[in-house]
C-alpha cells in the first residue's frame, strides 16, 4: 500500500496527460467532424468523395494500426519528403502530436457521421420559413440549427467521447506516458501490477461516470423542449 | 529445389530501392496468415462465449433477478467504463504477480497470452452484447409479450418463441456494429506479444527495420476482414428483419 502512495504522483501524472490528450484530440476530431459533414452534406462531389473514403477508411482500420502507421510511418515519410525536396530537415514528430492527431483523425470520422445526421435530421421547413420571416445567417443558425443540431447529435457525440476517452490508452503503446503507462510503469517497478493497472481503470470509470453527469446536464438543457424528455 | 530458386529470387528483388517492398510482405505471407487465422479465431471465440454470456446477463437485468443484477450492473460498467487495453494488461499482467494463481491449475491458461485474451474479449464483448439484447428487449412492443402470457405460455417459452425471437432481431443492427469494433479492438493483443495480423505487421517491421510493409499489410487485411463481415452482418439483417422493410 505504501508503493501505491509513493507512485502516486507519476500515476497521477499520467491521468492529466490522458485527460489533456482526450480533450484535445475532441477538438480535433470535433473540427474534421464540421467540415467533414459540411464537405458531405454540401460541399461539391469531389470533397464528397473524399469525406466517403475517409470515413470508410477509418472504419475498416483498427485504431492501433492507424496510430502505429502514423507513428513509425508517417514521422519516416515526412523525412522523406522534406529530404527530396530540401526544405525541411529532420522533424521529429513528438508522440504527443502523433497520439492527439491519430486520435483526433479518428474521431473526425465518427464526428463526421454524428454531424451529418443531426444536419440531416432538422425540418428543412423550419429553414425555410425562418429565411422567410427575415432570419439572417447568424440568427439562424444560433436559434434555428444549433439547439436542434446539439438535441440530434448529442446521444452519438456523447457515445463517442466516451469510446474516444478509452482509445487514449492506446497511446501507452507508442510509448507516450499516459495513465495506463505510468500505471504500468509503476506497477513494474514495485511488482504490483494488479493493483496499479486497477488504479488506472478506477481512474477511467471515474471519467466514465463525471462524463454522464456532465452529459445528463447538457441534455436537460438542450433537450427540455422535448416532449419525451429524455432522447436516447 | 524449384521452390529454394523461386525464394531467393525474391529475395533478390526485395531490396530496399523502392519505397514499398512488396516482396518482402510476399515472401513473409504465412506470417501474415498466421495472423489472419489468430484474429479470425480470437474474435469469433469470444463473440460466440461473450454471445453466449451476453444472453445471460441481459436476461439477468432484463428479469431484475435480486443481488445478481447488481452485480451485472457493476460488471457491465467496469467492462464498458474501461479500456479493453487496461482489461487485457490487468488479466495478464496483473493476475501473474499472485502466487496463488501461478500455482494453481488456472496458471495452464492464464499464463497464456492467447487465452487471456479470450478472456478479456469474451467479457468485455459479453458486457456491450448484453446491453444490446437488453436494448432489443426493451423495444419489443408490450403488447406482445402480455398477448404471450394471456396464452398462458410458461417463462420458458415465453423466451424461446416471444422474447428471445424479437429481441435479438430488434438487437442485430447494434449487434453488427458490436462485432466491427470488436475486430478493431482485437488489435491490442499484438501488446501482450500474440500474433495476430498486427502482431504479424509489427514482427515484420521489426525483423526487417522497415515502417510502412508491415503496418500497411495489416490495414489492408483489416480492411478485407471488415469489408467481408458488413457484408455478412447485412445479409444476416435482410435474412432477419425481412418482415420490416415494406
Amino acid at each position: 500500500m505504501e508503493d501505491v502512495v509513493a507512485y502516486m504522483p507519476l500515476v497521477l501524472e499520467g491521468f492529466w496527460v490522458t485527460i489533456f490528450l482526450s480533450v484535445t484530440s475532441l477538438g480535433v476530431s470535433v473540427l474534421i467532424g464540421i467540415f467533414g459533414a459540411l464537405a458531405s452534406l454540401s460541399g461539391p462531389i469531389f470533397l464528397r468523395r473524399v469525406v466517403g473514403v475517409y470515413v470508410m477508411l477509418v472504419r475498416g482500420i483498427p485504431d492501433l494500426v492507424l496510430m502505429l502507421l502514423l507513428f513509425f510511418g508517417g514521422q519516416k515519410l515526412l523525412n522523406d519528403v522534406g529530404y527530396w525536396l530540401g526544405l525541411w530537415d529532420y522533424v521529429d514528430l513528438s508522440k504527443f502530436t502523433v497520439g492527439i492527431l491519430t486520435i483526433g483523425f479518428i474521431f473526425g470520422a465518427y464526428m463526421t457521421e454524428t454531424f451529418r445526421g443531426g444536419l440531416l435530421a432538422i425540418d428543412r421547413g423550419q429553414v425555410e420559413s425562418a429565411r422567410a420571416v427575415g432570419m439572417g445567417r447568424v440568427i439562424l443558425f444560433r436559434r434555428v440549427i444549433w439547439p436542434q443540431l446539439v438535441f440530434y447529435s448529442l446521444p452519438s457525440f456523447s457515445n463517442n467521447w466516451m469510446v474516444l476517452m478509452k482509445t487514449t490508452a492506446l497511446v501507452s503503446v507508442i510509448g507516450l506516458n499516459d495513465v495506463v503507462y505510468n500505471s504500468f510503469v509503476a506497477g513494474r517497478a514495485v511488482r504490483d501490477t494488479f493493483t496499479f493497472l486497477f488504479v488506472a481503470m478506477v481512474f477511467y470509470l471515474i471519467l466514465s461516470a463525471l462524463s454522464d453527469g456532465a452529459f445528463a446536464l447538457v441534455n436537460r438543457y438542450y433537450c427540455a423542449w422535448s416532449t419525451s424528455g429524455e432522447r436516447r | 529445389m524449384e521452390e529454394r530458386s523461386w525464394v531467393e529470387w525474391f529475395e533478390q528483388a526485395s531490396t530496399n530501392d523502392w519505397p514499398l517492398d512488396v516482396w518482402l510482405i510476399l515472401l513473409h505471407w504465412e506470417l501474415f496468415a498466421m495472423g489472419l487465422l489468430n484474429t479470425i479465431l480470437l474474435v469469433s471465440l469470444s463473440l460466440f462465449f461473450g454471445g453466449i454470456l451476453a444472453v445471460v446477463l441481459a436476461l439477468v437485468r432484463t428479469y431484475r433477478l435480486p443481488v445478481l443484477s447488481e452485480f451485472v450492473w457493476l460488471l457491465t460498467y467496469v467492462e464498458r467504463g474501461s479500456p479493453l487495453l487496461v482489461q487485457l494488461y490487468l488479466i495478464y499482467y496483473g493476475l501473474s504477480q499472485f502466487v496463488f494463481v501461478r500455482e494453481s491449475i488456472l496458471w495452464v491458461i492464464l499464463g497464456n497470452a492467447w487465452w487471456c485474451a479470450l478472456i478479456a474479449f469474451s467479457l468485455n464483448t459479453a458486457a456491450y452484447t448484453s446491453e444490446i439484447i437488453r436494448g432489443g428487449i426493451k423495444s419489443i412492443p408490450r403488447g406482445e409479450i402480455e398477448a404471450a402470457k394471456a396464452c398462458g405460455m410458461s417463462v420458458w417459452s415465453q423466451l424461446r418463441s416471444v422474447i428471445l425471437p424479437r429481441g435479438f432481431r430488434y438487437a442485430l443492427p447494434a449487434y453488427g456494429n458490436e462485432v466491427i469494433f470488436m475486430i478493431h479492438s482485437s488489435a491490442v493483443v499484438s501488446t501482450i506479444t500474440v500474433i495476430d495480423i498486427l502482431g504479424a505487421g509489427r514482427t515484420l517491421n521489426g525483423k526487417y527495420y522497415v515502417v510502412y510493409e508491415g503496418f500497411l499489410m495489416a490495414a489492408l487485411l483489416y480492411i478485407v476482414v471488415i469489408f467481408i463481415t458488413t457484408k455478412f452482418m447485412k445479409g444476416w439483417e435482410r435474412r432477419w428483419l425481412d418482415f420490416l422493410v415494406r
